[in-house]
């Protein structure tokens, strides 16, 4: 069977700077995985360039077998791929059912299923009783889980979530891992961005590491944790203890 | 803040719009002739502002050379009827196909290369202040010396589009009442949610799967052919075309000052501006002209704009429909307010 993401060798350069440095990996049909790193290791250019804000530089990236490097960000979008941006962009004048409508015009022409669709998202991530709210009502929290929503209804195979528990107090991301675990269990693929090592631990299955660009380390949050270059690299020594 | 600001989701508001029509439906028999060739133009104006207001307010598309498209319908008109005698009808339908034709070309080369916002709102400019140019030294289209219809003779014609001012004013306020109509629909379709997510965030809305391209291209050359209907009409109305009337500057701006005031992208907006703005000029330069000031009814005009942009960013209209909800919620309220005193 074929990987559902296969990303071979891609780079990408920024004038003088290597932002993404030959980063290979694959996800499989399922499950959460996380790309972690420092600030400017390059998640948030590896997770533009999966989703088309710009080309790789080199390399070549696979979904569901087929190459989609240089496809503009709508058509790999309608290939099966959701993502998040890590700063909220919600469109303000419009409602928050709105807002979610808008993912479910890539499947449709209906305006009723639309609809269905972004209440059913909404729902899913616990904003089904602010639908009619106006976005400038929204706390972060529902902000993150409002672009979670439009993502979703877009119906992707594949979620990438760029920080969508920044900001949040402990028990609020909880309860966005709650959700996410819930969306994976329902065969979603879903690659995470996050920062806080505590919150990796406990919601992914796997983990990917990258540092200035490369990748170091993959695996289970276990092995990552106890991966020499990972721990004097990002974690620091303090971690193992 | 601005949700639903004239989405028709109930038949109350259906029924309020029809009334409103009838009310200016009947207006029409009764009003003395310069009422009825003021709100003449009024209504072709909302008309063609309606189709500026689409781009814009909805697909988020700055236009301030939609004299083109009025100039392309106008001649489209003219000629197929001055020169070969056909119906308007057949103009209408050439003129929206060109403007639809030149405003999908326009918005192709200028998107493919990526300019947008402002430089795209540079290049209608050079497109319409182009074609004026051409179309004066055009002999075919009548160069300056324009072209003339036919002075108006016998009853009124629906097919040929010919008669009085008071059939000129139901064919002005029936063509306001398509553009209502027309705005609500797109707004309620999947076109009004895709163009207005467009319009917030063109990056986000792509993420999202909307082919901006593709829609960006879309409703500016639905906005044109629109435009170019409004234009034509305008033609016949006038009785005459000339490249610097129908294609110049002044067209371009005059179309968008009512949709501002009124209210962008709203079904009822261009109309309430356009009401409001135009016999204001009328009324400023005849003041003027009284007091022997040339050119009063330019500040007065510039002021009550700024006062209108300034008081009401989001326009008239949006502004009117959320005092009346807030004023139903009240009563709603007071509703439950009883209901749960009787429990």
């Amino acid at each position: 069977m074929t990987d559902l993401l296969e990303l071979n060798h891609v780079s990408r350069r920024f004038g003088g700077l290597l932002a993404v440095d030959n980063v290979s990996f694959r996800l499989k049909g399922e499950g959460i995985t996380a790309l972690v790193g420092p600030n400017g290791a390059g998640k948030t250019t590896c997770f533009n360039l999966i989703a088309g804000a710009f080309p790789p530089t080199e390399g070549s990236i696979k979904f569901g077998g087929q190459p989609i490097a240089g496809y503009p960000a709508e058509k790999i979008c309608r290939l099966g791929i959701g993502r998040t941006f890590q700063i909220v962009r919600p469109m303000r004048d419009m409602t928050v059912l709105e807002n979610a409508m808008v993912g479910a015009f890539s499947w449709t022409r209906k305006v009723s299923e639309a609809r269905d669709a972004a209440r059913e998202a909404l729902d899913m991530v616990g904003l089904g009783p602010k639908v009619e709210a106006s976005i400038s009502k929204l706390t972060l929290p529902d902000r993150k889980m409002l672009e979670t929503a439009k993502a979703l209804s877009t119906r992707p195979r594949l979620l990438l979530l760029d920080e969508v528990m920044a900001g949040l107090r402990p028990p609020e991301a909880a309860a966005v891992v709650a959700v996410l675990r819930r969306l994976a269990e329902k065969g979603l693929s879903i690659l995470l961005v996050e920062h806080v090592m505590r919150i990796v631990m406990e919601a992914a299955e796997h983990v990917i590491v990258l540092h200035h660009g490369a990748k170091i380390a993959e695996g289970t949050p276990q092995y990552i944790v106890s991966h020499p270059e990972v721990v004097a690299g990002y974690l620091g020594e303090g971690f193992r203890a | 803040m601005q949700k639903k600001r004239d989405a028709f989701p109930d038949l109350r508001a259906v029924l309020g719009s029809l009334a409103a029509f009838a009310v200016l439906a009947a207006l029409g028999s009764v009003l003395n002739p310069y009422l009825i060739s003021l709100l003449t133009i009024v209504f072709l104006f909302t008309f063609i502002g309606q189709s500026w207001s689409m781009m814009l307010g909805l697909g988020g598309q700055l236009s301030i050379g939609h004299a083109l498209f009025v100039g392309i319908g106008a001649y489209s008109i003219a000629v197929l009827n001055i020169r070969y005698g056909l119906s308007p009808w057949f103009g209408l339908v050439v003129g929206m196909i060109l403007a639809a034709i030149f405003g999908a070309s326009l918005a192709w080369l200028s998107f493919r290369f990526e300019v947008r916002g402002i430089y795209f709102a540079l290049l209608t400019i050079a497109a319409a202040e182009f074609a004026r140019i051409v179309f004066s030294g055009w002999e075919f289209v009548g160069a300056m010396q324009g072209l003339f219809f036919p002075a108006q003779s016998g009853s009124n014609s629906l097919w040929m589009l010919r008669g009085d001012a008071r059939f000129y004013y139901f064919v002005a306020l029936a063509a306001v009442f398509v553009g209502v109509s027309v705005t609500a629909v797109i707004r309620q379709s999947f076109l009004g949610y895709v163009w207005r997510a467009m319009r917030d965030d063109e990056d986000a809305s792509r993420a999202l799967g909307v082919r901006t391209f593709l829609h960006k291209i879309l409703v500016v050359s639905v906005s044109g052919a629109w435009a170019a209907v409004g234009g034509g009409l305008l033609a016949l109305v006038q009785g005459s075309v000339f490249p610097d009337s129908i294609m110049g500057m002044g067209i371009s701006v005059d179309i968008l000052v009512g949709p501002v005031v009124g209210g962008l992208g709203t079904a009822f907006g261009p109309l309430i501006g356009t009401l409001i703005t135009l016999p204001l000029d009328h009324l400023a330069s005849a003041i003027g002209n009284k007091l022997g000031i040339p050119g009063l009814n330019n500040v007065v005009y510039g002021l009550a704009l700024i006062a209108a942009v300034w008081l009401l960013p989001d326009g008239i209209w949006p502004a009117l429909m959320n005092s009346v909800k807030s004023l139903t919620r009240l009563r709603w309220f007071g509703n439950l307010q009883m209901q749960q005193v009787k429990k």
